[in-house]
């Protein structure tokens, strides 16, 4: 059996060592804020943090994320007021928002090891995270927000 | 309204899955049956058919099954005040569940923090047409769901003046409150909700709208996404996010060619696979193909990486059928032989071959826009459940629902009624879940397993390898100058295989909502014009993608303006606007488009006007003919589609390598009064990148009928380091709200593609025919 944190919580798995975290997550765990995409680490969809880096689940087979922690999206913050969730609420980021659970779980890497990103940062740790709406200008506006960078523009505020 | 078994919607119900903690309510099957009476009486009331003497039907009421406005159908009001509007449109990134709720909400004058989204089921008999693409959902549903909304004040009204025994007029409403000023007395909206669904629905000529200086919603724009915190969580629900008691999971291994056939296959081998259940075989289509599954063996297994290696270890073979040797540079070497022969004419004014003849100077030119694939993030997705009872739902990413339901009925062959389609959220859609193909091979997959639930998953490979690809085309344009530089003859044609033979088998010529795309109603001041379509067979399945036609032929003209103006030696810009001529009203019906998207040309004349004025606002937004870095140009286009007007001007820089990168778009739209002008922004942000992506990256080509790209490692799509890093939308402002929408969703993505084109021969001096571009200066 192979033995996994997943959000906090203890879990086994018995079935196949080689199954990509990404199916494990859904369809064993039911933990779908994980997206499919590409399934070859192409668009970042499925992005989650496995020992606090992020990572495509789509090619981290199961047997990979044993003994470390894995984050889903779900597991991000436990009342979605993760600095980045807020700001991707706030500048009403998403379009059809399939893709931003992977982004923000990039985001929210790049930012706790980078603090401060340059658009260099950005460009370069983001690119692997494909949005087929091209959310772009706003995941790049609320990253900057989400490290204090720009202030809040509160245009995704409930009126 | 409200609380009534009558008549009441859910305030909120139950999420597609006894798993799922759903950010996307559904009208669910249960709902419905709880209230049977209000059933029967939305099947009885259809839409009569159209006879030969009717006058056409425009806009909305032209669409199957038309629309509603009736508030018991869109409205329910909870005891504690909590609204909820049914959204029939689907959502796909363009943000209409958040819309349509406030347009009712406004005219409810309802408290938006108390304003829930309920999605509706597929059923247009009951809620009217459903069927989300053509950039129609507020077009069409904007007064609608403004009345929806007025009529369901108004039933508040009268049911707080019955209980306090005052004249309904003496009573006001105001942000969830129900006053009597002479009394004092109030009451929120949930007090009075019960009372309310008893009161008759108010004649529709009766409704009083809202002055629009008081609205508070509606034209505002800085409102929050009602899904914001299930998409920012991960709690949001996708089609691919279903999860039900028993669910299996399927995926299918289909012809690689179209027209193909299942030839051999390893059912053993599938099932040697640990928690494979079971390999059926899927029937080939019928012709015409139209939503059809295209065939093959599906595997069904307990989890998706079980159906996936089951699917490899199947090793199918298939018999590759007439189009085997389809192959898309052969293709396009066609349709240039066939844009070099006269074609069928499709608008013709003055004498073009007199005028060529008489022209100062002439030019000529091709242009090539191959397949694309519209490629959603999340690839289509559906799971269905074929009940022991005879009744079948299913749950899934769908832009058509109506059409998903008649196609599962239909393959099934069970009458439709027994049929309910959930929609979820959609992972994108930009036409490719118009065609719910998935779903009726959920459907069978289902029957086969005695009608355990099965979902099915295309893989990305599955999606660009069996789409209902976006068209290819040669657009070849012909044009006079006189002496001065203007044109006073303009032969352009086109061929493309057409939409029309995913309906029609054989279908060679193109339909009117192509020729209406940019082609026959081009609104140019050019005395001699010519439009022709010559015939173009399609190898494969021919569908929709996000703005259709107006994609080659804003490419193809816009870029050919440019090459005119440099001719001419004038500026692109005022070339552009000369060639528009001065502001006049073009009935699209004298110049040969009978389609006008499907808009009564009389409201919806060509305003060439207003294309001018997006011209001269994204110019002056842009800076136009301001001085740019060596290595770096200004490209400009314009287009008009789906009833909008836009304008785009690219900031391109071109390396010493041929390495071409955007550096900055702004971009114009009149769509007419915008009713939500954040997500209006949102849109044409998006179909800059879209429209960037197809000019410079994207294409799907085929190779002995088959599509060579296999995931996005091939099908290149613009990525945030090359998206550029400045986006300017310039909203025009429309009039007045009591003149008709323009669409949003589409219209940007056009004028992309050609304003790069354009800004690249100016920063270089050479001049690209071809999309995608990117590689086409490095050679």
């Amino acid at each position: 059996m192979i033995k996994l944190n997943v959000n906090g919580e203890e879990r086994g798995f018995e079935g196949d060592p080689e199954m990509p975290l990404l199916w494990y997550l859904r369809d064993e765990l039911g933990l779908t804020g994980t997206k499919f995409g590409c399934g070859i680490a192409a668009c970042g969809a499925c992005t989650i943090h496995v020992g606090g880096a992020a990572m495509r689940a789509c090619q981290t087979p199961v047997s990979a994320a044993e003994g470390q922690p894995v984050v889903t999206i779900e597991g991000l913050s436990p009342d979605g007021q993760h600095p980045v969730q807020a700001a991707w609420r706030d500048l009403n980021v998403a379009q059809c928002g399939y893709c931003q659970a992977g982004q923000i779980m990039q985001a929210a890497a790049l930012l706790k090891d980078t603090p401060k990103p340059t658009d260099a940062d950005i460009d370069s740790t983001m690119s692997g995270n494909l949005c087929r709406c091209g959310t772009y200008p706003r995941i790049r506006a609320a990253i900057k927000q989400a490290a204090g960078l720009t202030p809040k523009a509160g245009q995704g505020e409930r009126l | 309204m409200i609380h009534d078994s009558k008549l009441a919607l859910p305030a909120a119900e139950a999420a597609p899955g006894p798993e799922a903690a759903s950010a996307i309510a559904n009208v669910s099957r249960r709902a419905l049956l709880g209230g049977a009476g209000a059933l029967v009486l939305a099947l009885a009331v259809r839409v009569p058919a159209a006879r030969a003497e009717d006058p056409p039907k425009f806009g909305a009421d032209g669409m199957p099954h038309g629309w509603r406005d009736d508030p018991t159908l869109f409205v329910a009001i909870a005891p504690d005040g909590t609204v909820t509007v049914t959204c029939t449109r689907s959502e796909m990134g363009q943000g209409v569940r958040t819309s349509i709720a406030f347009v009712v909400a406004d005219e409810l004058d309802a408290d938006w923090a108390k304003v829930k989204v309920a999605q509706a089921h597929g059923d247009e008999a009951r809620f009217g047409n459903q069927d989300t693409d053509g950039s129609r959902s507020l077009r069409h549903f904007f007064m609608p769901m403004r009345r929806v909304g007025a009529a369901a004040r108004a039933m508040l009204v009268e049911a707080a003046a019955k209980q306090w025994g005052v004249p309904a007029a003496e009573v006001t409403a105001e942000n969830h409150v129900l006053t009597h000023a002479k009394s004092g007395r109030k009451a929120g909206y949930g007090d009075v909700a019960a009372a309310a669904a008893a009161v008759p629905v108010p004649d529709r000529a009766k409704v009083a709208l809202k002055d629009p200086s008081a609205f508070r919603y509606i034209g505002k724009g800085r409102i929050g996404l009602v899904d914001n915190v299930g998409i920012t969580t991960g709690r949001a629900q996708y089609g691919l996010d279903t999860r039900l008691e028993g669910m299996l999971y399927a995926v299918v291994a289909r012809p690689p060619v179209f027209g193909g056939k299942v030839k051999s296959f390893d059912a053993a081998a599938a099932m040697k696979v640990p928690g494979v259940v079971k390999v059926v075989t899927i029937d080939p289509p019928q012709m015409p193909y139209e939503f059809q599954p295209v065939g093959g063996v599906a595997v069904i297994a307990r989890n998706t990486w079980a159906a996936i290696k089951g699917r490899e270890a199947l090793g199918a073979t298939f018999e590759d059928g007439p189009n085997a040797a389809y192959d898309s540079d052969a293709y396009r070497a066609t349709l240039e032989q066939a844009v070099r022969k006269p074609g069928k004419v499709v608008r013709q004014e003055g004498d073009v071959d007199a005028a060529m003849k008489g022209a100062a100077k002439r030019l000529e030119a091709e242009y090539y826009i191959p397949h694309l694939s519209q490629a959603p993030m999340e690839p289509p997705a559906a799971t269905v459940r074929v009940g022991k009872d005879g009744k079948i739902e299913a749950w899934g990413c769908v832009q058509s629902p109506q059409a998903a339901r008649d196609r599962i009925a239909k393959r099934l062959g069970v009458d439709a009624g027994n049929v309910t389609v959930n929609v979820t959220l959609l992972g994108g859609g930009f036409g490719r879940k118009s065609k719910p193909d998935y779903f009726v091979e959920a459907a069978l997959c289902s029957k086969a397993v005695d009608g355990a639930p099965v979902k099915m998953t295309w893989t990305r490979e599955d999606d660009l390898h069996n789409g209902y690809y976006h068209t290819v085309s040669v657009e070849r344009l012909e044009a006079g100058l006189d002496a001065k530089g203007m044109p006073v003859a303009w032969l352009h044609r086109s061929a493309a295989p057409t939409i029309g033979s995913t309906f029609v088998a054989g279908a060679n010529q193109q339909i009117p909502i192509e020729l209406g795309m940019g082609l026959v109603n081009l609104p140019f001041a050019i005395p001699n014009v010519r439009m022709e379509n010559p015939p173009a067979d399609a190898h494969v399945r021919i569908g929709w993608f996000r703005s259709v036609s107006n994609i080659p032929r804003a490419f193809a003209v816009q870029s050919f303006l440019c090459e005119l103006a440099h001719l001419a030696g004038r500026d692109p810009k005022d070339y552009l606007l000369d060639v528009i001529g001065p502001d006049r009203i073009i009935d699209p019906v004298k110049v040969g488009d009978v389609w006008n998207h499907g808009e009564d040309p009389t409201l919806y004349p060509i305003n060439t006007g207003r294309l001018r004025r997006v011209i001269d606002t994204v110019a002056q937004g842009a800076g136009w003919g301001r001085k740019v870095e060596t290595g770096r140009g200004l490209g400009i286009a314009a287009h008009y589609s789906f009833v909008s007007y836009t304008a785009a001007v690219a900031e391109v820089e071109v390396g010493p390598k041929g390495e071409i990168s955007v550096q900055r778009v702004d971009i114009a739209i009149d769509s007419g009064q915008q009713v939500n002008p954040e997500r209006v922004r949102s849109q044409l942000e998006g179909a800059v990148v879209m429209g960037m992506g197809l000019a410079l990256t994207a294409q799907i080509s085929f190779k002995n009928g088959r599509a060579v790209q296999d995931n996005y490692d091939t099908y290149e799509l613009t990525r945030i380091d090359a998206a550029p890093k400045v986006i300017n939308v310039h909203l025009v402002q429309g009039g007045d709200w009591g003149k008709p929408l323009g669409g949003v969703g589409e219209p940007g993505v056009p004028p992309v593609a050609p304003a790069i084109a354009n800004a690249i021969f100016a920063a270089t001096g050479r001049r690209i025919r071809q999309l995608p571009m990117r590689d086409k200066l490095s050679a």
